[in-house]
């Protein structure tokens, strides 16, 4: 990990980050203004400032946009696999040997700390695309033998056109999670990022754009309401996918039903993070690995669907395990989420940190304990006006509402359990079921409570680790689908089935 | 299917001027609006407003109440835990969230805060 530096926030000179006034839609392999020229503001969530326009665009540049990705998809489709694996693999290659700018790019962009997009964002970014890369051409159809002389065979086809949205907590990085499956199963695509950060996507797009055939990538800029919904509704669109909230998971749902095409939802989550009594055996490696997974709460300062929002504590070692954890939520570094040594930036709107400043109240109203935290972080010089929310830790019980809303914010919320299952029922007394927490010495207890815990991502004396290869995915009203693996390409596929008869026979029938 | 009223009045719903006044402002644009309780990620407390009808009121919505005479709906999931709220509307600057509509104008939002208290004593 790099230590020390402080990266020349975008524009300002001498910053790797080349930064224009203004960014059109990506759309047919190049830059285009917005067909009625409106510009909407992109906000750095460090200064509170806008630091460049992007389109603000309307239901025409969507429709322009699917022009586009129509008249790619053909030739797209066709293409062999591995020749549509090279392209996936050349994004990679570009996106790591531009890895240090659009890590900066993207910290301007949401507010996350550089030292998460240089190890965590950027990299799996590129990973992704290697990842599907080599799954699509292990991907393989299959032939059935019904009888000696009738055989099926069955064979993936590409969707055709689909439509991603992307939110804006790791605007590049699940984008790419979306994108690279969709492309590599042949399809290709319209994206909306977030509104509130729209313009990292740009900048990895002025990167790999010239990677892709003009149209098979797409993306187009603005709001929720106007863009998204044109997008969502579209019927030029095989196939939706939306990463967000559940309202809206809803209705792109009640959407696709209007359609009569799937729809993927990745929506939100109050996850359990469970410690039991034996992390406190020793004073040892694994001890301090347990106390990290607690404060792990902060990474992305809380704006992840999977935050371990919920800590389970066992009651013999609270006192101890929570006397180390504020100890080390203490010893928090807040600020430039440009500087190397940086661990918490700022959330990324100024919507977010009233909602979070809300929910702090709404914990203080229902009785729960603040141990640390509970305000909006004061900030001196350019960060003054940035969204910066100090790190929090209330005590209380699983019923309360803290316990049981997704705050999205640095926001956590401890409560004790007797035994394992005490730890089940409390884990499980949600009504999400994203990702989950378990940090034990015992391994067959860990598989127990891997097992009983109703969550798409259980992790097992680990937490925040998103590997392209293991599926992420909601069980509950956390979502319907996977991502990050494999199986993912069977959601951006069809299913052609061939029947064959060989037989020169007549049935006999007429 | 229309959605039942809530059997107890364990949660409701206000809105302060400054709401009341966008949801008029928007009832000149729109033929009606309902707002929906947001529940999860990274909108959480949010509350949705849309057009009339957008979004299809199923089995699972409880109307928990009425503000500027338009409906505001809750999943009946969330209902039990936000029993003992009350849920105030309000406006702050900064565009909507998700596929809402802005809070009247452009560039203003509905917020939700909560009064938390038992239901004799919630009269804010």
């Amino acid at each position: 990990m790099q230590i020390n530096k402080v990266y020349v926030a975008p524009g300002l000179p001498k910053s790797i980050v080349e930064l224009k006034k203004r960014y059109g839609n990506y759309v047919g392999g190049k830059f285009v203004a917005p067909v009625k020229g409106q510009y909407m503001e992109d906000i750095s969530p460090t200064t509170g400032k806008p630091f460049c326009e992007v389109a603000k665009s309307t239901p025409e540049d969507v429709e322009l946009a699917l022009d586009a990705a129509h008249a790619a998809k053909e030739k797209w489709g066709e293409l062999p696999l591995s020749e549509r694996a090279k392209v996936l693999n050349k994004i990679a290659d570009a996106i790591e040997a531009n890895e240090e700018m659009l890590a900066v790019a993207e910290s301007w962009e949401n507010g996350k700390p550089v030292r998460e997009t240089l190890n965590v964002d950027v990299p799996l970014a590129a990973d992704h695309f290697r990842y599907f890369a080599g799954a699509a051409r292990m991907l393989e159809g299959t032939i059935s033998e019904i009888d000696k002389d009738t055989v099926a065979y069955h064979m993936h086809e590409p969707l055709g056109v689909v439509g991603q949205i992307v939110p804006f907590n790791f605007p590049i990085l699940l984008a790419t999670w979306k994108i690279a499956p969709a492309l590599a199963a042949g399809n290709c695509t319209v994206v909306k990022p977030a509104s509130s950060t729209p313009w990292s996507i740009l900048k990895l797009m002025e990167v790999i754009g010239d990677i892709v055939p003009a149209g098979v990538l797409n993306v187009v800029t603005g709001p929720g309401a106007e863009i998204g919904k044109a997008l969502a509704t579209n019927p030029r669109i095989a196939k939706i996918a939306f990463t967000g909230e559940t309202v809206t998971g809803r209705l792109i749902m009640q959407y696709a039903s209007q359609n009569l095409i799937p729809a993927t939802l990745e929506l939100g989550g109050k996850s359990p993070n469970i410690f039991f009594d034996d992390v406190m055996a020793k004073d040892d490696d694994f001890m301090r690995k347990a106390v990290e997974g607690f404060v792990l709460y902060a990474f992305n300062k809380g704006e992840v669907c999977t935050c371990p929002s919920r800590a389970l504590i066992q009651e013999s070692i609270y006192d101890q395990f929570m006397a180390k954890a504020l100890d080390s939520i203490k010893k928090i570094k807040q600020g430039n989420p440009l500087d190397t040594n940086t661990m918490i930036g700022p959330q990324v709107s100024t919507q977010q940190i009233q909602k979070i400043i809300s929910y702090v109240d709404i914990g203080k109203q229902e009785g729960a304990k603040l141990l640390i935290g509970g305000e909006k972080a004061k900030m001196e010089g350019d960060l003054k006006g940035g969204y910066f929310f100090k790190p929090t830790v209330f005590q209380g019980n699983n019923k309360m509402r803290i316990f049981q809303e997704e705050i999205f914010g640095p926001v956590i919320a401890v409560t004790t359990f007797k035994d394992e299952p005490d730890a089940i029922r409390i884990a499980n007394d949600t009504l999400y079921g994203l990702g989950a927490g378990v940090w034990t010495r015992d391994g067959t207890r860990a598989y127990r409570m891997g097992r009983a815990i109703k969550a798409g991502r259980v992790w097992i004396n680990c937490y925040h680790a998103y590997p392209a290869g293991a599926a992420f995915g909601g069980y509950k009203i956390s979502g319907v689908g996977r991502e990050t693996y494999r199986t993912v390409l069977e959601h951006y596929s069809q299913t052609k089935n061939m029947l064959v008869s060989y037989s020169e026979k007549p049935l006999g029938f007429f | 299917m229309a959605a039942t009223k809530p059997a107890s009045e364990t949660v409701s719903v206000a809105a302060t001027p400054e709401a009341l006044a966008a949801i008029s402002q928007l009832l000149k644009q729109h033929k009606g609006v309902a707002f929906f309780q947001s529940g999860g990620c990274c909108d959480n407390s949010a509350p949705m407003c849309f057009e009339d009808g957008e979004m299809i009121i199923g089995k699972v919505d409880r109307l928990i109440g009425m503000v500027g005479g338009c409906p505001y709906y809750m999943d009946f999931r969330q209902y039990e835990v936000y029993k003992n709220n009350r849920i105030i509307l309000d406006v702050e600057d900064g565009d909507a969230d998700g596929f809402s509509l802005p809070a009247g104008t452009e560039g203003r939002h509905f917020v939700t805060r909560a009064k938390v208290c038992t239901p004799n004593l919630c009269n804010v």
